[in-house]
């Protein structure tokens, strides 16, 4: 086990740990934002740079500082590391740099994504970003295109951070989709139009950090903080069933995957719970689910509000 | 106890002398009360004929705007119905078609908006929340109706005509989220 300090907090892990996941098991204010990495998906990490930290002293053996910030996702912590995130000022002008980058080409289409609400990208933007851009130059625009009948693919608004791809890797036989081109113009796509054909496609539409995968079946059909998300189960002989059915009064708008807070899909039975097309988008019927409750949500989320009934009826089990 | 507002009176039962009981001094002093009154400019107005001007930060009825084009500026992105505290805003949004980009300024709109004026409490706040410049609030009233299902707007009595646009300038300064 090494010892490690961020913000001042010390805890210790297992050595080959990233500073990220030290930083997560600390909680609450030290844990850096993560654009790209998702821990459920090796081999992500390190391509957004939002997650970057200050390390004042590299290890108890070489305390000098390291000279550049360091992403802390794809970076191991050594015994004696100290780490600065919330606390250091140049971290904070930094990932304001970082998320000025992420929002030159960015449409800033908030009012009509459907991922509004719960977009990473807003949270970013709203913690570090400024209210004005300065970029003059026009951004890259790409038409809507749809990838499989059930998936819509906004190309403006992709930050590039790999994750559908990595999920189309680990979790299918045959991926059909990737990054094309490069730099300015690199774009997610399926080369010629090719339908996305595969019984787990849909946890790219879950893993997408922003709107730029998003639901075919709930497109425009309610915004997120209207609906209400119940903790939903059935039996599926795919996948585990388990899932959050987004609800207005007694029907089901959307079904997504069981996210921490994190915005990562939870472990369910030691397993990740990715969630099956069949449940995702053919069964929107109440009838189709047992409901089991309401799922806790933060109360400074846009989708606690309006929603009087939580604190009178029990949670089914409290995230955090 | 001794008063707090210092306005406590004592009420005596004394007996009225001679003059006061011939009551003319009470009423020729109440007579000019009513004189002084006759001759003072008159504070109220005869309404539907005389309309008084409106300050011009009253909020009255809404309305949502088009753009120069004559598009609908509304994309339903529900953040009135979201800043609403009296929850008076309710909206269905729709995808436009190819065919529609001439009748509303962004892919989606919102093919059901409805307030009901009853519950609205005309604060503002939907027109502060709206990204867009779409709904405003304006210098008319909300007329009377018999009916409580009449009091439900819809887009049919919210949207403003193409022909007859909706002065808003006087309390709002438009343009000012053109850039984003």
């Amino acid at each position: 086990m090494v010892k490690v300090t961020i913000d001042g907090i010390d805890v210790e892990v297992e050595p080959g740990t990233s500073i990220l996941n030290a930083a997560r098991k600390i909680g609450g204010d030290a844990v850096p934002p993560a654009m790209c990495y998702y821990s459920k998906l090796p081999g992500t990490g390190g391509k957004c740079r939002t997650c970057l930290v200050e390390v004042a002293a590299g290890s108890a053996a070489d305390p000098r500082p390291m000279p550049k910030l360091v992403a802390s996702c794809s970076t191991p912590v050594a015994d004696g590391m100290v780490v600065n995130n919330k606390t250091s000022e140049r971290v904070h002008q930094n990932r304001g740099g970082v998320v000025e980058f992420l929002l030159a080409n960015h449409p800033l289409d908030c009012p009509v994504c459907d991922q509004a609400g719960e977009c990473h990208l807003q949270d970013l933007g709203y913690e570090h970003g400024s209210a004005k851009t300065r970029y003059e130059e026009d951004r890259r625009t790409f038409d809507p295109i749809d990838i499989g009948n059930k998936i819509k693919l906004h190309m403006n608004r992709c930050i590039l951070c790999y994750r559908c791809v990595f999920v189309a890797n680990q979790l299918t036989d045959k991926r059909v989709h990737g990054v094309l081109h490069r730099g300015e113009h690199a774009e997610i796509s399926t080369y010629i139009e090719n339908a996305i054909e595969n019984d787990f496609s849909g946890n790219m539409i879950d893993v997408c950090p922003v709107g730029a995968l998003t639901d075919k079946t709930f497109r425009f059909k309610s915004r997120v903080w209207f609906l209400k998300p119940m903790e939903a189960e059935r039996n599926c002989e795919k996948c585990s069933g388990k899932a959050v059915a987004w609800m207005f009064g007694g029907e089901i708008y959307r079904v997504t995957a069981r996210k921490d807070k994190y915005g990562e899909i939870e472990e369910i039975d030691g397993k990740t719970g990715w969630l099956c097309n069949d449940c995702r988008f053919d069964h929107k019927d109440a009838k189709d689910w047992n409901i089991v409750g309401p799922r806790v949500v933060n109360r400074q989320s846009v989708i606690s509000q309006g929603k009087y009934v939580t604190n009178i009826e029990k949670p089914v089990k409290r995230i955090s | 106890m001794e008063s707090l507002t210092n306005r406590k009176k004592i009420v005596s039962d004394k007996p009225m002398t001679w003059v006061e009981k011939l009551y003319l001094p009470a009423i020729l002093k109440g007579m000019m009360v009513t004189l002084r009154h006759m001759l003072k400019r008159r504070k109220t107005v005869k309404y539907p004929e005389e309309i008084r001007e409106f300050a011009p930060v009253y909020r009255g009825m809404h309305v949502l705007k088009r753009d120069e084009q004559g598009r609908e500026n509304c994309t339903a992105c529900g953040l009135c119905a979201v800043a609403c505290p009296a929850e008076a805003i309710t909206m269905t949004a729709a995808e436009r078609t190819k065919d529609e980009k001439h009748l509303y300024r962004e892919e989606k709109y919102a093919s059901v908006y409805e307030i009901n004026m009853l519950r609205c409490i005309f604060c503002g706040l939907c027109e502060e929340a709206c990204p867009k410049e779409a709904i405003f609030l304006t210098d008319r009233l909300v007329p009377t109706q018999f009916e409580r299902g009449e009091f439900i707007y819809g887009k049919d009595k919210l949207v403003e005509s193409e022909t007859a646009r909706i002065d808003i300038t006087k309390r709002q300064f438009t343009g000012k989220r053109t850039h984003v």
